[in-house]
């Protein structure tokens, strides 16, 4: 017999993961069976002459060849974005103000993740650590990239969010930008002065570069390897278990009770003897920690980071929570992996379908376009409910 | 203390208010740091002192002919004269009017109609690129891999198209501010916000990319060279004539170049204030400001706030369309990195500063930012870079200069500037410097419901003077 309690744990628990399994293998399917299409259609087409004359294949068989990679690749990223996504989300939903900062909060994680990761790495300890230690390395790396960003995030409400919490809301935005862009100059001076250069690489350890073999696909004489980068595994996974935790946090404690009240009513739930203030600060420091972490993963995907990186994800999962519904947790957490399948569908066919006019380049465009038109069109998002407009 | 500060500098105001004193004093000052620039060309102080005594001339209580007689004896002889005489104040005032332009164009959509824009330097770009595309060989280019243009590549176009250029720059660019705006409309407030500014990423990154299937912008290295006008025959010889004595050396066709582009400069920002000041004070301005203080009372009330914010978004991006052809013209090059995210937010910042709504304000706004990214801080770079050389210490700690980071460079570092006023303005002083005359309008009036005398103390100008000459007489 299960307490209720217990049940409750368990089901606050298994519901995201059901979630997060519907979203990616309903969001790959899709993608898949789309470029599928698209490819059966373009058969015949000069790009499928083109790529019969360079690689002896036909389109339909190179599409479905490449497709379990960007499938992998699209889920890495989705990831990445839902995480740094349910950041915005959280925010607007407590505040209703786009918190226009959280990339830089984001970039504060990975640098202060990566500062450590080089002060392991000078000392030695990382290369003596072997494969294991490389993980219990990153789970510290991790953890003081959620402290440090989470503490940034509230320490940048108090300063200058929480004076603004009365005025119009153009006001807050205004200020917003004007801390983005003085933090992305501050981790550049602080980095300048101590380090003498404004950008990191994260340095190699464990066995985070191993590819894992998972199938192979015969395409004529040869096959095509499908395998997965051991990192992409880790972002994965500390992705999942992140937002597991996020879920249970806000759905099954009291103060995640409390932060929903201050979302849905500040007043009230001020009346109600909730803390406003603490679980507003609280919230920015949730949704900073999950920033940093993102901004940790990311270093540890794509390796090198300066101050400004935090700029492009920021957007992408900006885009991210809109396209979810802006607000809702579970959507962001859809329009993350969405947006992430997008991308990586992009990237891998967008040049190929149009024989090189236009590459990977448009991916950002891509997105840009995906956010106005859904803002525009749908301004609720693939899941939320109708947000009130108010200017 | 502030009140003791107040009625001690207001019998000092007063006198510089009354009478034929402030004649002479701006003359005076004129006359002093415009003989200071001349004799020390490179010493900012002198140069920030004639920027200040430039702009009291607006700022003292003067007759209007007066005004508008010595504002053109600064613009077209004055500065021109000091700027032959080092070509680098012209670049900075040159600056400072491209961007009063951009600023008081991001005024009318941001502190008019209250539609927050952060993609407004696509608007600049697409004006910038037209006459790029036009004015320079890349019509021809448009099957070649990106790179420069092999020798011997017509122009399209002839030079002086420039003209008929800027023209077009205007209606274009307002076309494309109204194709924006149509699907904007659907949206307010932050939403509007990051819809803009992913326009003007989405810009930028077309600029960037649009080198194939076709070469239409050459890519990330930009097109260049792109025609300038031609200059009207012989004025650089009756130009060096007349000033050869006065500059010091005779001035190249080069450096003539730069002082066209500041005449030119200096008409469409003359133009633009007119448009912006009429359209400020119209029944138009008027609309614009009930929409932006409450929309859903505005249409109720009968004005058509959708075409409103429209012509908004057309007027303010048409004042950026006429920079851009200039812009481009006067760098005879164009790349995709001048219009990132950076600058949109440095126009925004020029505006929010000076005060938005409020055209002195924004003017005074973007000089203010074109000083210090140009003057202040790249000066401070050098004396950080020369204290670096030097074996100096600072005594307590013990730190040696030379081990300051090669990376400390302020002059990189616009965007901590840029993020520390917009923080600041917005907690401590949302109207700006020079609060627009609307807002201090309604400041006066509040404050004459509590009582009447304190109401004239704070009515500007006048009001000090006759309160001045009361404390005389008395």
């Amino acid at each position: 017999m299960i307490r209720p309690q217990a049940s409750r744990t368990l089901r606050e628990i298994a519901a995201p993961l059901g979630k997060m399994a519907v979203f990616v293998v309903g969001a790959g399917a899709l993608f898949s069976a789309l470029m599928v299409i698209i490819a059966f259609l373009c058969k015949g087409s000069g790009a499928d002459k083109l790529l019969l004359d360079t690689q002896g294949i036909n389109i339909v068989t190179y599409t479905m060849v490449n497709l379990p990679q960007v499938l992998i690749d699209g889920v890495t990223l989705g990831f990445v974005y839902a995480a740094i996504a349910l950041g915005y989300t959280m925010v607007y939903g407590v505040l209703e103000f786009i918190n226009f900062a959280h990339s830089e909060i984001f970039a504060i994680g990975a640098f202060a993740g990566v500062e450590f990761l080089i002060a392991m790495d000078k000392l030695g300890v990382l290369a003596a650590a072997g494969p294991m230690g490389g993980y219990m390395y990153l789970v510290i790396a991790l953890m003081i990239s959620m402290m440090a960003a989470g503490g940034i995030a509230m320490l940048m409400e108090r300063v200058a969010y929480r004076p603004l919490r009365e005025a119009p809301k153009l006001v807050p935005l205004i200020s917003a930008i004007g801390v983005s862009f003085a933090l992305q100059d501050i981790i550049r001076l602080v980095e300048s002065l101590t380090t003498g250069q404004f950008y990191r690489v994260m340095p190699t350890f464990g066995d985070f570069d191993k590819r894992l073999p998972l199938f192979s696909i015969p395409t004529g004489q040869d096959s095509t390897q499908v395998d997965i980068q051991v990192k992409s595994l880790v972002v994965i996974i500390a992705a999942v278990l992140m937002l597991v935790l996020l879920n249970y946090i806000v759905n099954a404690t009291k103060i995640g009770k409390a932060i929903r009240a201050v979302a849905q009513d500040r007043n009230t739930a001020a009346l109600m003897g909730v803390g406003v203030n603490a679980i507003i600060s609280f919230t920015f420091f949730i949704g900073g920690a999950l920033g940093g972490a993102a901004g940790l993963l990311y270093a540890l995907k794509f390796t090198r980071i300066d101050p400004y990186v935090g700029f492009m994800p920021g957007m992408k999962a900006f885009t991210a929570a809109v396209l979810g519904g802006i607000g809702n947790l579970t959507g962001a957490l859809l329009g993350g992996i969405v947006l992430g399948m997008l991308e990586s569908f992009a990237g891998a066919y967008l040049g190929t379908f149009t024989m090189g006019a236009f590459g990977s380049e448009y991916k950002d465009i891509i997105a840009f376009s995906v956010l106005i038109i859904f803002i525009i069109f749908r301004p609720s998002g693939l899941l939320g409910e109708q947000v009130s407009q108010k200017a | 203390m502030k009140t003791n500060l107040r009625t001690t500098l207001r019998p000092v105001g007063a006198f510089l208010m009354r009478g034929s004193t402030p004649y002479f004093m701006t003359i005076a000052l004129l006359a002093v740091s415009t003989i200071l620039v001349y004799l020390s060309p490179r010493s900012i102080p002198a140069f920030l002192l004639f920027a200040i005594s430039a702009s009291l001339i607006y700022f003292l209580k003067l007759k209007k002919p007066f005004q508008l007689g010595m504002a053109v004896l600064v613009a077209v002889v004055i500065v021109p004269i000091l700027g032959a005489r080092n070509i680098f104040y012209l670049e900075v005032i040159f600056q400072i009017a491209v961007f009063a332009a951009l600023a008081l164009g991001l005024n009318i959509v941001v502190g008019f109609s209250g539609l927050l824009n952060f993609g407004y330097m696509a608007f600049y770009a697409v004006g910038a690129y037209l006459w790029a595309f036009f004015g320079s060989q890349q019509p021809f280019l448009l099957h070649e891999i990106p790179g420069t243009a092999p020798m011997g590549t017509p122009f399209l176009l002839a030079p002086d198209w420039f003209y008929l250029f800027i023209f077009l720059g205007v209606i274009v660019v307002s076309i494309v501010g109204l194709i924006l705006g149509l699907p904007v409309l659907r949206v307010r407030g932050d939403y509007l916000a990051i819809i803009t500014l992913a326009f003007g990423e989405i810009i930028r990154q077309l600029a960037n990319n649009l080198d194939k299937p076709l070469n239409l912008t050459n890519g990330p290295q930009g097109i260049t060279p792109i025609q300038r006008p031609t200059m009207p025959k012989g004025i650089l010889a009756w130009f060096n004539s007349i000033c050869e004595k006065i500059v010091g050396h005779p001035v190249t066709e080069n450096q003539f170049y730069n002082i066209m582009f500041y005449l030119i400069a200096v008409l469409v920002v003359v133009v633009v204030i007119l448009v912006t000041a009429r359209l400020d004070d119209s029944k138009i301005g008027r609309a614009w400001a009930a929409v932006r203080e409450d929309e859903l009372a505005a249409t109720a009330m009968g004005i058509p706030a959708n075409k409103l914010k429209l012509g908004a978004f057309a007027v303010g991006a048409s004042f950026a369309g006429a920079m851009g052809v200039l812009f481009a013209a006067s760098r005879t090059f164009v790349s995709p990195e001048s219009f990132n995210f950076l600058q949109s937010v440095s126009v925004l910042t020029m505006v929010i500063l000076g005060g938005i709504g409020s055209i002195p304000g924004v003017i005074i706004g973007a000089a203010v930012v074109v000083v210090l990214n140009l003057q202040i801080l790249p000066s401070f770079s050098l004396f950080l870079a020369n204290l670096r050389q030097s074996d100096a210490v600072i005594p307590i700690i013990n730190f040696h200069w030379k081990d300051l980071s090669n990376q400390l460079d302020p002059s990189k570092y616009q965007r901590l500037i840029f993020g520390i006023i917009l923080i600041l303005m917005m907690i401590y002083r949302p109207a700006g410097i020079l609060p627009a005359a609307r807002k201090k309008r309604k400041l006066q009036g509040s404050m004459s419901a509590g009582s009447s005398g304190e109401a004239e103390g704070a009515g500007g100008p006048d009001a000090a003077a006759s309160q001045g000459k009361g404390a005389d007489r008395g």
